[in-house]
């Protein structure tokens, strides 16, 4: 009975959205428009599930003195922390959460961003190793592009952006295409499974 | 629970009908109830709707299918074999997007499947997610995956957690846990974007077997650099079709493939006509102006 109720939704669900698209009636528009929003609201509230679950998780293993207890318990105080600011003093500039956001969580999110340079290049110290022929032709056409977006590219030779355009013009972009139509109809495909109730494994 | 559920069901209908009724009432009566531009996207609609539902009927028939092999799916059994060997856990990642997002719902279909092989080895299973509704989503995956698996009593709900709401802070808490835990097996399906490479780097030094599929051709390079296996855009929607080996499943996988050669056909077509300017540009019309 549980899972007929969420396949029903669903299917109802996805039902109308489908009639929102290819009809121009604004009785139809807004009412789909009007269940996004509920999806919005429904996500707001969620949010509190998410604090329970970090709360729960983080608060049992401070008390048991797990493995890096520490790094939890300073995440918790931050949780509790940010929340209180904002909910005491707002969340406009110069409040305490602005503070604590513009000069902790920022520039640490900043950094993780950051990291990403070093990540890329030992990645493609890996990927480029010139181990077989498709390897080589990867290195081969990864040089041109590299260097025919670079100004020192143009220097060594003026017509290599010409030729590093046409490569991701005509075919990187053909395989994107093909990997794209793929995942399109692909999804569509999913899509009619979960409006028919075929997949379900998402709900358990 | 199951009455409260059905309690709410007419509620739900009755609330549909009163928030339809004011707008329905507002529709001047010239306004047109079909968007004649979308024309061409309901006929490939209903032609698209139509084939994977005559291969599912044939499916329910008793026709079997056959689907190539792909090795990123053979091999998540191997990878929670080899952290069962390790005694370490198995790690998986269903994206960084909510649950409206398709890729989500195939990276928790998936989840579906790895539980239920980590519960039959009693392998330990990690889910950090980043949005409350898929962390809700994903343990009810989990927990119905143990239960089909006989081991309801070994799931947890912590198996699923919840660690940050932030794209970064997200990244951070999964390299804390690479770093703590060592899970032998990293599994990514689903939507990612500038985080891919920052965990599955990650995860390639702390020496775990990665398998990723994404349907973001932008990060799928990344993956391809950095992961063991990974399931290429469509293949990261037909995995839990593969996985399941179910006929009605394997059906609709069939019938999207007689799309894909539909579409084919059209492209090809479509390239001579206008390359011959046949046909007054109808293909033009058909799939560029619309």
């Amino acid at each position: 009975m549980k899972t007929q109720f969420n396949i029903a939704i669903a299917f109802l669900s996805g039902f109308i959205m489908i009639l929102a698209f290819f009809s121009a009636n604004p009785g139809i528009v807004n009412f789909s428009q009007n269940l996004l929003t509920w999806v919005t609201i429904v996500g707001g509230i969620s949010l509190l599930l998410g604090i329970v679950s970090i709360l729960k998780v983080n608060l049992k293993a401070i008390q048991a003195r797990g493995k890096d207890w520490i790094f939890k318990l300073v995440l918790v105080l931050f949780v509790l922390g940010m929340s209180v600011c904002g909910i005491i003093w707002g969340i406009e500039e110069k409040t305490p959460f602005d503070w604590l956001f513009q000069n902790i969580q920022s520039p640490m999110m900043s950094t993780m961003f950051s990291i990403l340079a070093f990540f890329i290049a030992s990645a493609a110290y890996r990927a480029f190793r010139a181990r077989t022929l498709e390897a080589t032709i990867l290195l081969i056409t990864a040089i041109i592009v590299m260097l025919g977006r670079t100004p020192l590219g143009q220097a060594i030779w003026d017509k290599l952006p010409t030729y590093a355009d046409w490569i991701m013009a005509y075919p990187n972009l053909a395989v994107q295409r093909g990997i794209i139509i793929g995942a399109a109809l692909g999804a569509a495909a999913m899509s009619l499974r979960i409006l028919l109730g075929i997949e379900r494994t998402y709900m358990g | 629970m199951r009455k409260r559920k059905i309690v709410s069901l007419p509620i739900i209908l009755i609330s549909f009908f009163i928030d339809l009724q004011p707008a329905l009432a507002t529709v001047p009566e010239s306004t047109p109830l079909f968007r004649v531009d979308r024309f061409n996207i309901l006929v490939l609609f209903i032609v698209f709707c139509a084939v994977v539902l005559l291969y599912i009927r044939s499916a329910r028939k008793g026709k079997e299918f056959f689907i190539r092999k792909i090795n990123g799916l053979e091999a998540i059994e191997e990878g929670v074999g080899r952290a069962t060997e390790m005694g370490r856990p198995v790690l998986f990642i269903p994206g960084i997007d909510e649950l409206d997002e398709i890729q989500t719902i195939a990276g928790l279909s998936i989840l579906s499947r790895v539980a239920k092989i980590t519960a039959q080895y009693s392998t330990p299973l990690m889910v950090p997610v980043n949005y409350p509704l898929v962390l809700a989503a994903a343990q009810e995956s989990i927990k119905g995956a143990y239960l089909d698996a006989g081991k309801g009593d070994d799931y947890k709900p912590e198996m699923a957690q919840y660690v940050a709401g932030e794209q970064f802070a997200f990244v951070a808490a999964v390299h804390g846990i690479m770093h703590r835990d060592k899970p032998a097996t990293n599994v990514y399906m689903g939507a990612f974007y500038a985080e891919s490479l920052l965990l599955a780097e990650e995860g390639q030094a702390s020496g775990a077997i990665q398998i990723a599929g994404t349907a973001n051709p932008e990060q799928l390079p990344f993956f391809i650099a950095a992961c063991d296996y990974t399931l290429m855009g469509e293949e990261l929607f037909a995995a839990s079709s593969y996985l399941s080996k179910e006929p009605l499943m394997l059906g609709s996988l069939k019938g999207q493939d007689w799309m894909k050669i539909l579409l084919v056909i059209c492209i090809l077509l479509g390239v001579i006509f206008e390359t011959l300017n046949i046909g007054g540009g109808f293909f033009y019309k058909l799939f560029i102006e619309h």
